[in-house]
């Protein structure tokens, strides 16, 4: 079922990525194109098969749960749009 | 000195015949003289010539590998501690990583010096590099067409000798279709084997790490110090340590090689069947046997990839946010208005739109229809893969439909784009190894590659392959017209 322009709006609001009506409706022709292309999977019997998540299967490895070092916070910080005494500043969430 | 392999500049460096600090210099005078393919995005010669001056007094305190003073430059998906690592995004813009990947690391133990960064597509979007955020790379061989992409500049750099080797990323293809289109090797491992720690992700459960070089030598030496388990990334393989270069010497006979139909069929240009066909008979004339062999799903490749891959990516690349790094809009109203607007001028139109695919497929009551599902189909290609190795030690067909396009040819028609991958997407679901080797030229006197590909952890044999048609061709050592002074 193709989208329709305010598909495309509310999907790019689960996306929080901001877009244009008029972006919109140039975006909606090329993703269902895509998903038209996609579409063929419907018709695939899969009746039985395991969904594959990773080639070589198994299990997710976990490390130990201790604290490791982390002393790069100055280098990590200095990439931060805005930043004030090791804190990321964002705008007032909090009223 | 430019022309020569990496192990011949290894040799030459153990030998004292040239410096590590000439070998940079002499780079990065080529670098600067072909600045126009813009391949690279960041180059620092001061870090370079820092880097060569410890290889040389290691060389000197006798305790150099192979690779010691030996060139690399890096795909900007890498990060590095002394370069910019943006993924050719406006939304990473002079981002500098506080450590340095571990595939960086490795082969800078090594002692392999660091050229620089290499343009790529977007977050590695892309199979022509048209969609990097800094313009596109030309192919040295014909500046109208494209390298390929999404490693378009690490394929355009070995391509025109302004680095020996260069890493890239493949996710769907995006080593092995630039490296066909411009002439040169490279592979890419069993999912696993290259560690993702460093690596800016693009869909997780695919990405993987390898190398281009002009020759499958090369690459297995670089393979003997790049690959290897890395604890820093969940998913990498805790295998021992090998020598990638041990089926080197091994000859081509007895050797099966299976030739699917399906890469055969409807699309497949005739000037690119040719080249194949005609490197199949060198095969044949070394004693190889073909095998015909059937992967009949490997066309829902595309449709499976393009629900994994967008719906991986949306995930991997809601951590932009404009919070902790990356662009922030300059005017917004509140929070939720500063990460939409900060994400929308920071992602170009490509990651824009698998973001956007990605969020869909991954949307309540589509979840299953379309991601499971394709999941499903994956594991169908997988399998098939499996029942081929039964019959074949290798698999050999084309690398892509036709040798390189045309800038603007197919970036309006993403489709079309898509469909680029064809051969490629297979390998890159299974997991396996998979690589590109030059066999000639085509349209347009532009390179045509020849695609191998084996089994899981099967890398040696896999390099033995490319190794042996490469001692008895020189495609692989053509140099394009413009380069080879």
């Amino acid at each position: 079922m193709p989208l329709n322009p305010s598909d495309v709006t509310r999907i790019a609001q689960l996306a929080r990525i901001e877009i244009t009506e008029s972006d919109a409706a140039r975006t909606l022709a090329q993703l269902n194109d895509i998903l038209g292309m996609i579409e063929q999977l419907q018709s695939v019997d899969t009746t039985g098969i395991e969904p594959m998540s990773h080639p070589l299967g198994g299990s997710q490895r976990l490390r130990e749960d201790v604290a490791a070092d982390a002393s790069e916070r100055d280098a990590m910080m200095k990439n931060a749009p805005a930043a004030r005494d090791g804190l990321f500043l964002v705008p007032r969430v909090i009223e | 000195m430019f022309e020569k392999s990496v192990a011949e500049l290894g040799r030459a460096l153990a030998a004292r015949q040239v410096s590590a600090v000439e070998l940079a210099q002499l780079y990065l005078g080529r670098i600067e003289r072909h600045r126009k393919l813009n391949a690279f995005l960041d180059v620092r010669p001061e870090v370079t010539l820092a880097q060569a001056r410890a290889a040389d007094a290691r060389i000197g305190r006798g305790e150099a590998t192979p690779l010691t003073g030996v060139p690399v430059a890096h795909k900007d998906i890498f990060v590095t501690r002394d370069f910019a690592s943006t993924a050719s995004s406006r939304m990473l813009g002079g981002y500098m990583s506080p450590f340095d990947a571990t595939v960086v690391e490795k082969l800078a133990r090594a002692g392999m010096v660091t050229l620089g960064k290499l343009n790529c597509d977007e977050f590695a979007m892309g199979s022509s590099n048209e969609n990097s955020h800094y313009g596109n790379v030309l192919n040295p061989w014909d500046e109208a067409a494209v390298p390929g992409g999404s490693s378009g500049g690490s394929a355009a750099a070995v391509a025109a000798r302004i680095a020996p080797a260069a890493t890239a990323t493949d996710t769907g293809g995006s080593i092995r279709e630039p490296a066909a289109f411009s002439g040169i090797t490279g592979i890419k491992p069993t999912y696993g084997r290259a560690s993702r720690w460093g690596m800016i992700a693009f869909a997780s459960s695919l990405d993987q790490a390898g190398i281009m070089t002009a020759s499958a030598e090369d690459a297995a030496l670089v393979f003997n110090a790049m690959l290897g388990f890395d604890a820093k990334d969940s998913t990498s393989v805790d295998k021992a340590p090998e020598d990638y270069t041990r089926d080197l010497g091994k000859g081509a006979k007895g050797l099966r090689i299976g030739v699917p139909k399906e890469f055969f069929g409807e699309g497949l240009q005739p000037d690119v069947e040719k080249a194949v066909r005609e490197a199949l008979g060198e095969y044949a004339k070394l004693g190889a046997t073909l095998v015909d062999i059937s992967l009949p799903n490997a066309a829902l490749g595309i449709p499976v990839y393009y629900v994994i891959a967008p719906a991986e990516c949306s995930s991997n690349l809601s951590r932009f946010d404009g919070v902790r790094y990356g662009h922030r809009a300059a005017k917004y109203a509140d929070i939720d208005d500063m990460i939409r607007k900060s994400r929308a001028e920071g992602f170009g139109p490509e990651p824009r739109r698998r973001i956007l695919i990605g969020t869909y497929v991954l949307s309540h009551g589509y979840y299953d229809a379309y991601y499971i599902q394709a999941q499903k189909v994956r594991r169908l290609i997988a399998d098939e893969f499996q029942r081929a190795f039964r019959q074949c030690d290798v698999i050999a067909g084309p690398v892509t439909t036709s040798v390189a396009f045309g800038f603007g040819e197919k970036a309006a028609d993403p489709v079309q784009m898509y469909l680029s991958d064809l051969y490629t997407i297979p390998g890159s679901l299974a997991g396996i190894p998979g690589m590109s080797i030059p066999c000639g030229f085509g349209a347009k006197n532009r390179p045509v590659g020849l695609q191998l590909m084996a089994n899981y952890f099967e890398e040696a044999k896999l390099l033995g392959a490319a190794h042996q048609y490469q001692l008895a061709t020189d495609w692989h050592k053509r140099i394009p017209a413009g380069f080879s002074q």
